[in-house]
């Protein structure tokens, strides 16, 4: 039975496990208790199981990175910031970043899987027989992923600091890590997507280079600005010029921005070949 | 008679004050002689002595409930206290209600600050020390290693021991929300009376180790940083190192503001990216209340520090039902895993001294006199 599930059932079941994270969460919050930490990791873990073999399959059918249109690149995102999570989750110990983690990536699948437009046209082998232009891809869309996660300790780092100043320590206040913490997560994660979607737009230039007309220039001059953005936001933060709230609202408006330009970036792609929903064999 | 076999006498601070406390107070060299004189007590088969600031108790195993009794008045005579006064006051718990007695107290239920956890290290204490002495048995082996797990479970399954309750313990939780560990952090203390040199102890309590001492009396910031481990500042150079610290406790008598808006701005430039966090203790305050309004930067009251610390006390008093309905449940359990061995126990003694009545009245007919 399993092997007739198409790669959006394999996805639509980790978009539920995800909810699931975020539903169990939210009622251990309206109970004024603490969100599972296991408990979240482990239903993250299976939607993160569930979501790799939706993608496996996906990737498999158009013959690359699945990365060809809106859903597959936000699914792909949502990936990114679990893997990331999956990883460095462990060490932050903090029930409250599985929570919302959960949250964002149920809310990027579910996204994705509710608008079929996003879906309608799939395109395959869009990296032609060059693994390095899928490897150029893979990387940046893994950044927003990393951007995904920063955004999520920015938001932790406000609600942190709401509590703090408008002294309001208890309920779920209390479950928040430490204000510097969460700071010097946030700086790390910024450093990190930031060497990341430079190392992406590193081997994407060689190509480039190579053949300039081979990219649309909306989507060079998208990346490069989200990008520049971001070393603009840390080259601040590291001066000492970009700080606290400051730093966390910009660093949550910079990933709107990067996921509100993965929309006219993938409309600016030519079209290259309309396939079927595929399905497991 | 099973229920009687297992008890728990003593008094505690929900029945006696303060001075009569005082009287009750078991020494080092007291406990020790006590310890030794409630061994000789016949039908006495295991106890354990706990005895702390808000409660001296015993815990025994006995065959009789005269064996309770007579460990009272052991007490009493070694104390110097009259026995009646000491019934009026007297806490006296008997099996299922014993059992879940030390399980309250060794869970912090009991306690005079709810929740407290040094009680429990407390409990550990008084039954390590009772082991060494060779005066635990089966009985209370069992009940005191399942009392400590029962309390462990309480403490993780509720919030009964979440948020500080004493003000000083609140400005090291509002610490440690901000900086998230105490080691690398450098506190500054400005005054050197007693409320300040109580919220530094409570911070070196907790790990912090770079301790200054500021006072307008230098001589007085001199002997309390020497007490406390730490070092000395005039008072003149605050506002020229305030940059350099990241907590400031100010406690200060001066009639006002000591540290003003400008200054922490200006302190702020210096280190911008670190938090700074000032504990306001004095009355009228010390720091500038505007500067809350600057990022990065926390001020906290005696007001402020005092709500959080009664919204905790209610918030652990709100617990304390579930609380007492896990360890009620955990008494109960504990105590039919261990009746069978103290009924046993009391049935053995009992048949022990029908014969050796038997064995000394055969003797006494024997004997030729």
């Amino acid at each position: 039975m399993l092997a007739n599930f198409t790669d959006r059932t394999w996805l639509w079941a980790a978009a539920a496990f995800y909810f699931a994270g975020f539903a169990l969460g939210t009622v251990a919050i309206l109970r004024h208790g603490r969100p599972s930490g296991p408990a979240t990791y482990a239903l993250i873990l299976l939607g993160y199981a569930l979501q790799l073999a939706g993608l496996g399959l996906r990737g498999r059918a158009v013959g690359g990175c699945p990365l060809g249109n809106q859903f597959e690149i936000h699914q792909f995102t949502a990936w990114s910031a679990i893997t990331l999570y999956l990883v460095v989750g462990v060490t932050f110990r903090n029930s409250l970043l599985g929570y919302f983690t959960s949250s964002l990536a149920a809310a990027i699948t579910l996204l994705s899987l509710a608008i079929p437009a996003w879906d309608a046209t799939q395109r395959t082998h869009i990296f032609g027989s060059n693994p390095w232009i899928e490897l150029h891809a893979a990387l940046a869309v893994f950044s927003y992923g990393v951007f995904g996660l920063l955004s999520l300790t920015s938001i932790l780092y406000l609600l942190r600091n709401y509590s703090l100043k408008s002294k309001h320590l208890g309920g779920w206040f209390s479950f928040l890590p430490s204000i510097r913490d969460l700071d010097q997560i946030g700086l790390r994660l910024l450093g990190a997507g930031v060497v990341i979607l430079a190392a992406s737009l590193t081997v994407g230039s060689v190509y480039w280079l190579r053949d300039t007309s081979s990219v649309n220039v909306a989507k060079l001059v998208v990346t490069l600005s989200v990008w520049l953005a971001y070393v603009l936001a840390f080259g601040l933060r590291l001066r000492g010029l970009l700080l606290a709230k400051r730093f966390s609202w910009a660093c949550l408006l910079l990933f709107a921005a990067a996921m509100l330009s993965l929309g006219p970036v993938d409309r600016s792609r030519h079209r290259v070949e309309r396939v079927t929903e595929v399905r497991a064999r | 008679m099973s229920a009687d076999g297992l008890f728990v006498i003593g008094t505690t601070h929900h029945r006696a004050p303060l001075a009569v406390r005082e009287k009750l107070s078991l020494s080092a060299a007291g406990a020790e002689a006590l310890r030794r004189e409630l061994a000789a007590i016949e039908g006495l088969r295991e106890f354990a002595v706990l005895n702390t600031c808000n409660r001296v108790e015993f815990y025994g195993v006995a065959a009789s409930a005269g064996a309770a009794a007579r460990v009272s008045a052991a007490f009493c005579a070694g104390q110097q206290f009259d026995p009646g006064e000491f019934d009026r006051i007297r806490l006296d718990l008997r099996g299922p209600d014993a059992v879940r007695h030390l399980l309250e107290v060794s869970a912090g239920l009991d306690s005079q600050m709810i929740g407290e956890t040094e009680i429990f290290g407390q409990v550990k204490d008084a039954y390590a020390a009772a082991q060494a002495g060779g005066t635990t048995g089966p009985v209370l082996n069992r009940v005191f290693q399942k009392g400590f797990q029962a309390a462990k479970h309480v403490r993780t399954h509720t919030g009964i021991t979440e948020g500080q309750v004493s003000v000083a313990n609140v400005a090291v939780e509002l610490a440690l929300n901000i900086f998230g560990g105490l080691a690398d952090t450098r506190i500054l203390l400005l005054g050197a009376g007693e409320i300040g040199e109580k919220t530094a102890k409570a911070f070196q309590s907790r790990g912090a180790a770079a301790l200054t001492v500021a006072s307008r009396r230098f001589e007085r910031a001199m002997d309390l940083a020497t007490a406390l481990g730490a070092s000395a500042m005039p008072f003149e150079q605050r506002d020229a190192r305030l940059g350099e610290f990241d907590i400031v406790v100010c406690a200060t008598s001066a009639p006002e503001i000591i540290v003003s808006h400008a200054t922490v701005r200006a302190a702020m430039h210096r280190r911008p990216a670190r938090p700074l966090f000032f504990i306001d203790q004095a009355l009228p305050r010390d720091v500038e209340p505007t500067v809350a309004d600057i990022d990065n930067v926390f001020l906290y009251n005696l007001d402020d520090l005092a709500r959080i610390a009664e919204e905790n006390r209610v918030a652990r008093e709100a617990e304390l039902a579930k609380c007492r309905a896990i360890v009620t449940e955990k008494a109960d359990a504990l105590w039919r895993q261990v009746a069978p061995q103290v009924e046993a126990l009391a049935t053995a003694l009992a048949a022990d001294a029908t014969s050796a009545e038997k064995t000394a009245k055969q003797l006494g007919k024997e004997s030729p006199a």
